[in-house]
């Protein structure tokens, strides 16, 4: 018998009302999660990844199965998993740090007095570079700057799982490798367990522990899991002439376009 | 280099609008940076006469925008207006005595001999009392309920037949109601004014919420905020730029309102103020009362304006 896993989803199942019947989103999508692993998954668009997020988020509720957390079942959202969203949905009339400031405020409530508070929001903009803008509001600053106080609020909730939903993928390339690299320093200081959805194979390779492929959907299933034996720190350029890095990359590329075909492109 | 001097050039220009003495000076100076800059560029767009002329063009427009043709518009309706005095009815006054009617009523607006004869400040005064009055209420009562309604699928479904069907009710048809309940003018006004802002807000408040996009309400579910603390810190900041706009819209019907129901109430109120001259044959009066009733209106969604500006966040 392995080890307790520090997160896990079993079995789980999701159904779906539509006019036309029960649509099956996800059969039985088994997952272990190490503490401080960073795990991606990737798959065709409509293949449920980011159902299988939001159930771990709490957001949806899996129809069947479920997920343990530290053993214990969850199955509402909470800041222990907290969610870096797609489009960052940063409240735009709050600036930047009472972004970041509400979620802190929320979580720490008892065990922070107003100071330590304060103190703890900087300390997080400053982790993703932000401390420049506290006083912006998102309107006032550029696409990868929100998506980085998106982050920003989410670390700050000390959350147990990071879960991040393509959070780069309304980027450019040149800004989109630079949170690359800041959430790879984040996550080499903080160890925390991330589970990140991506549509693209490079991120994946260069920030994951393992790769998750999932399945075409309908009844979409985690179809194979990559391990990504690259030693941390990761540096972008070295990877460029690296076996593993090509080894993993041609692995998931095989995965996608070979085995996973996407017929009805979506 | 060619475009630094036609950047040079507008900015000339307006200082020659602001201060007549100044020009020659500055241009003189700026002829000099002309010839620096331009004289190389062979290109008629940069000669020194089409230059001028372009120059003509865009003093010409910016007047033109800005007090010309409004100028304009205000002759042609003044022509119009002696031609039907001198045409048409010669009991509408010409637009002269008119002027002279005017200087007197502003002459002492807010004079008070009795209740039956006030000023023209006075009778705005009193009509804006009863519009914001009115107004108030229906934004205190409105907020809440579009709020429940946006929040409670159930709450809505209960109440929104029966707002569909009042909402394009005439709010004048509910004055006798008014009338009957309160048995005195001013709350009956009152009242009216209140059924005429209450759709807007109500209806505003409700699209507000239900537009709130579906990732601030997660945000605030992975937060685990409260009840309270949604609405304070998530629904009510979200919302208040749609609330502000149902209030505008409401505020300036209520003061159109307003003029058709003290009409038929009496008493003091500038609506009635039009009426009384009306049975006086007073068309001066009347008109200058059309005016000021314009210029109070234009105020008030001034107001709302500058509130929704400082509200509202772009997205």
């Amino acid at each position: 018998m392995k080890a307790k896993p520090y997160l896990s989803l079993e079995n789980v199942d999701m159904n779906f009302d539509t006019p036309n019947g029960v649509f099956q989103a996800l059969s039985d999508v088994n997952l272990r999660v190490a503490k401080g692993e960073f795990i991606s998954l990737i798959g065709h668009s409509g293949c449920g990844k980011s159902t299988v997020l939001n159930i771990v988020a709490g957001l949806l509720e899996a129809s069947s199965g479920g997920v343990l957390l530290e053993n214990k079942e969850v199955n509402k959202p909470g800041p222990d998993r907290a969610v870096v969203f797609q489009n960052h949905s940063l409240l735009p009339w709050l600036t930047v740090c009472e972004n970041v400031r509400l979620g802190v405020d929320k979580v720490f409530a008892k065990t922070k007095n107003k100071e330590e508070r304060d103190e703890w929001t900087k300390e997080t903009l400053e982790l993703v570079h932000m401390t420049h803008a506290l006083d912006k509001y998102p309107h006032e600053i550029s696409g990868g700057m929100k998506q980085r106080v998106g982050i920003a609020r989410a670390l700050a909730m000390e959350p147990k799982v990071l879960l991040m939903d393509e959070p780069f993928g309304a980027l450019d390339a040149l800004t989109r490798a630079h949170l690359q690299d800041s959430v790879m320093e984040i996550h080499s200081r903080l160890k925390n367990t991330v589970i990140m959805i991506t549509h693209d194979v490079d991120e994946a390779v260069l920030l994951s522990d393992r790769i998750v492929m999932m399945s075409n959907g309908p009844s979409a299933t985690v179809g194979e899991i990559l391990n990504v034996a690259l030693p941390r720190p990761r540096e972008r350029l070295a990877m460029t002439d690296n076996a593993e890095y090509h080894r993993c990359r041609s692995e998931v590329l095989h995965f996608l376009y070979e085995r996973q075909k996407h017929v009805a492109a979506a | 280099m060619g475009s630094s001097a036609t950047a040079l050039a507008p900015d000339a220009d307006v200082e020659e609008l602001n201060s007549g003495t100044a020009v020659i000076e500055k241009t003189a100076e700026t002829e000099k940076m002309k010839l620096v800059f331009v004289k190389p560029v062979i290109d008629t767009r940069h000669t020194e006469a089409a230059q001028r002329l372009r120059n003509w063009g865009e003093k010409g427009n910016n007047l033109a925008r800005a007090l010309l043709l409004p100028m304009i518009t205000f002759l042609i309706v003044l022509g119009i207006w002696s031609f039907i005095h001198a045409q048409v009815s010669s009991e509408i006054p010409a637009p002269s005595e008119t002027w002279e009617a005017a200087v007197e009523i502003f002459s002492d607006p807010f004079y008070s001999e009795g209740p039956n004869d006030m000023g023209i400040g006075w009778q705005v005064a009193y009509s804006l009392g009863r519009v914001l009055s009115g107004f108030a209420l229906a934004v205190l009562v409105g907020i809440p309920v579009g709020f429940i309604m946006g929040v409670s699928p159930v709450f809505e479904r209960a109440w929104s037949p029966l707002i569909q069907i009042l909402r394009p009710v005439s709010p004048l048809a509910w004055l006798p109601i008014g009338l009957l309940l309160f048995k005195a003018v001013n709350p009956s006004a009152i009242f009216v004014i209140f059924i005429t802002s209450i759709w807007p807000v109500i209806i505003n408040t409700f699209t507000g919420v239900r537009t709130i996009p579906k990732d601030y309400m997660n945000v605030a579910k992975v937060l685990q905020l409260g009840t309270f603390e949604i609405t304070r810190k998530i629904l009510l900041p979200a919302t208040l730029p749609h609330i502000i706009t149902g209030m505008r819209l409401s505020l300036s019907i209520a003061w159109m309102v307003i003029v058709a129901a003290e009409m038929l109430t009496g008493g003091i109120g500038i609506g009635f103020y039009i009426w009384d001259e009306w049975n006086n044959l007073n068309v001066n009066s009347i008109i200058v009362a059309i005016g000021v009733i314009g210029v109070v209106g234009i105020t008030l969604e001034s107001v709302m304006q500058w509130i929704q500006n400082r509200f509202s966040y772009p997205q």
